[in-house]
């Protein structure tokens, strides 16, 4: 198999723009497209590359979506610590990220729904039952700024710079 | 009263941009893509703005040196020295508006009527105009792309006569993307010192090199650097080009006098932006490095994208700009990319606007979005497709 050699140049083009061509690729690290598209394929199927997804600034559509960023005391349990009630908890659907923190809560979890209510609804019957959970806090998301990097409101402004010499 | 008779004839005499037709097309339509800017597409760095706007919530708000703040000057010379290997101390610096005022003032401090001035093609196109306001008479010197955009000796040689009182150098260049490596500045710092002529070096895009091989700075040749002024400033390095701010760093006494004229014209150099500056010398770096790195992917991108539309393109290694060859299409530089324009909406510079000797080229600017640049190399496909039939 053809690899490339410099995996850490390619992900780093493809987290910052996972539409990049593989020709485009090709270009950027001097390599073969065919070299390119074999070492995506090897880096997928370990698991370095987990997924691809859009950024979609859902205030900008009909769609109704609140977002919700609960903070998760846990008692950790024997032999699983974390592990075992994070994944209690990112199994259902609603849940978009759980991360394990360091300081004054553990699990931080976003959490996406039609409503408040509905939000408000899963916090209440599904999170905080479970055994391990000792509190919760949410948070409702009220605007997004930026995320992964991105800014979700770009300057209105119209550049009218077509040439400059 | 008739104007005409009573301004001034050089000025009156200025051939306005022959291509400012083509400039009016492209800024009257919609939906263009645009690989026509000279600047970069990135805001400045935040932390270098942040520190602009905390100095007029401190009240900075004045006047300051006419040479520039103080400090301003002293970490510029630590940059030329880490970044160039220039040895220059603070009353070697002035603080200008932007590259331009440095080179508009030492065309004036060093010319006087008579004097010839080479002026290397195709190139930036404000130098053959202040070289004639300040009365010089300008000997266009052409580079070609088989000497890959490069003053060669022999033609710098051919182009002197005993008038010769300066020769201009922009490298790395705009509109070629050319550079010129130590070894092709030493062969031409010996025509230099044979002739004993002033020579002024503009490397605002010094920072801007790939391939590895770092600018390379007449001012670090020993025995003709009292000759040599050296012109840099923020624009290109830390995007700052709305700032206006620039240096020119050389011998004392030209400093100074270049000083007085400064003084007269211009006070100082704009106060905020001479405190963002300080710190994008101190902690810009990275940023230097990251745009960079970002400028190269796309440089890669787009040379062997018009490579595969078969566009005859010199390998660019400095400054964000591709120089390719249209000849090919059998159109001029301007019918092409007035074309262009019109039937793809993709607006690039004729190569002309920087020289006769650009005719043939255009140039492609690669400080834009890779979603521009894919975008304009799907366009140019098509036009071509229908140019060749």
């Amino acid at each position: 198999m053809n690899k490339v050699e410099n995996n850490e140049k390619l992900l780093k083009q493809l987290e910052k723009n996972g539409r990049i061509t593989g020709e485009q690729l090709a270009s950027v690290l001097g390599e073969s497209a065919e070299e390119i598209r074999d070492t995506i394929a090897e880096l997928e199927r370990d698991k370095v590359i987990v997924g691809y997804n859009a950024l979609i600034d859902w205030d900008k559509t009909d769609r109704e979506l609140v977002t919700a960023l609960i903070e998760v005391k846990v008692t950790p349990q024997r032999g699983d610590g974390f592990d075992r009630v994070a994944a209690r908890i990112y199994q259902y659907p609603e849940v978009t990220s759980v991360y394990l923190l360091s300081g004054g809560f553990d699990l931080v979890v976003m959490i996406e729904g039609k409503t408040l209510k509905e939000v408000a609804h899963f916090v209440s019957s599904k999170l905080a039952t479970i055994d391990a959970v000792t509190g919760t806090a949410t948070h409702f998301v009220l605007k997004k700024y930026k995320d992964k990097g991105v800014l979700f409101e770009e300057d209105p402004e119209e550049d009218r710079r077509i040439v400059v010499i | 009263m008739n104007l005409k008779q009573n301004i001034n004839p050089v000025i009156r005499d200025l051939k306005p941009s022959g291509i400012r037709k083509f400039f009016d097309l492209a800024n009257s339509m919609d939906n263009v893509v645009s690989l026509s800017i000279g600047e970069p597409d990135f805001a400045t760095p935040w932390h270098i703005r942040d520190v602009g706007i905390y100095s007029l919530e401190k009240s900075r708000t004045h006047y300051l040196s006419n040479s520039g703040l103080p400090e301003l000057r002293e970490e510029i010379v630590k940059y030329a020295a880490r970044r160039f290997g220039l040895t220059y101390a603070p009353e070697n610096v002035l603080v200008t508006v932007g590259g331009s005022e440095a080179i508009d003032l030492a065309c004036r401090v060093l010319l006087t009527p008579g004097d010839e001035v080479i002026v290397p093609e195709p190139s930036f196109v404000c130098y053959e105009p202040l070289c004639r306001m300040a009365g010089a008479k300008v000997v266009r010197l052409r580079t070609r792309a088989e000497d890959e955009f490069r003053v060669t000796p022999e033609a710098l040689e051919a182009a002197i006569t005993p008038k010769t009182k300066l020769l201009i150098l922009s490298y790395p260049n705009n509109p070629t993307g050319a550079i010129l490596p130590k070894e092709n500045a030493m062969a031409l710092a010996a025509v230099i010192r044979r002739h004993g002529f002033f020579v002024l070096s503009d490397e605002i895009y010094a920072e801007l090199t790939y391939g590895g091989e770092r600018h390379f700075s007449l001012g670090t040749v020993e025995d003709i650097r009292e000759r040599v002024l050296v012109v840099n400033g923020f624009s290109k390095a830390y995007a700052m080009t709305g700032w206006r701010l620039g240096y020119v760093m050389g011998d004392a006494y030209l400093i100074k006098m270049m000083t007085k004229l400064h003084q007269f014209g211009i006070m100082s150099a704009p106060t905020t932006s001479q405190y963002a500056a300080c710190e994008a010398l101190r902690e810009g770096d990275d940023d230097i490095a990251s745009m960079r790195e970002e400028y190269d992917d796309r440089r890669r991108i787009i040379v062997d994208g018009l490579r595969t539309l078969g566009l005859g393109c010199f390998e660019p290694t400095g400054a964000f700009y591709v120089f390719p060859e249209i000849v090919s299409t059998g159109l001029s530089s301007e019918e092409f990319c007035e074309k262009l324009l019109r039937e793809e909406r993709v607006a690039v510079v004729p190569g002309n606007a920087f020289g006769e000797s650009g005719e043939g080229f255009v140039r492609i600017s690669y400080a834009a979005s890779l979603e521009n640049i894919s975008k304009a190399l799907e366009r140019m496909e098509d036009f071509l497709k229908k140019i060749r039939g």
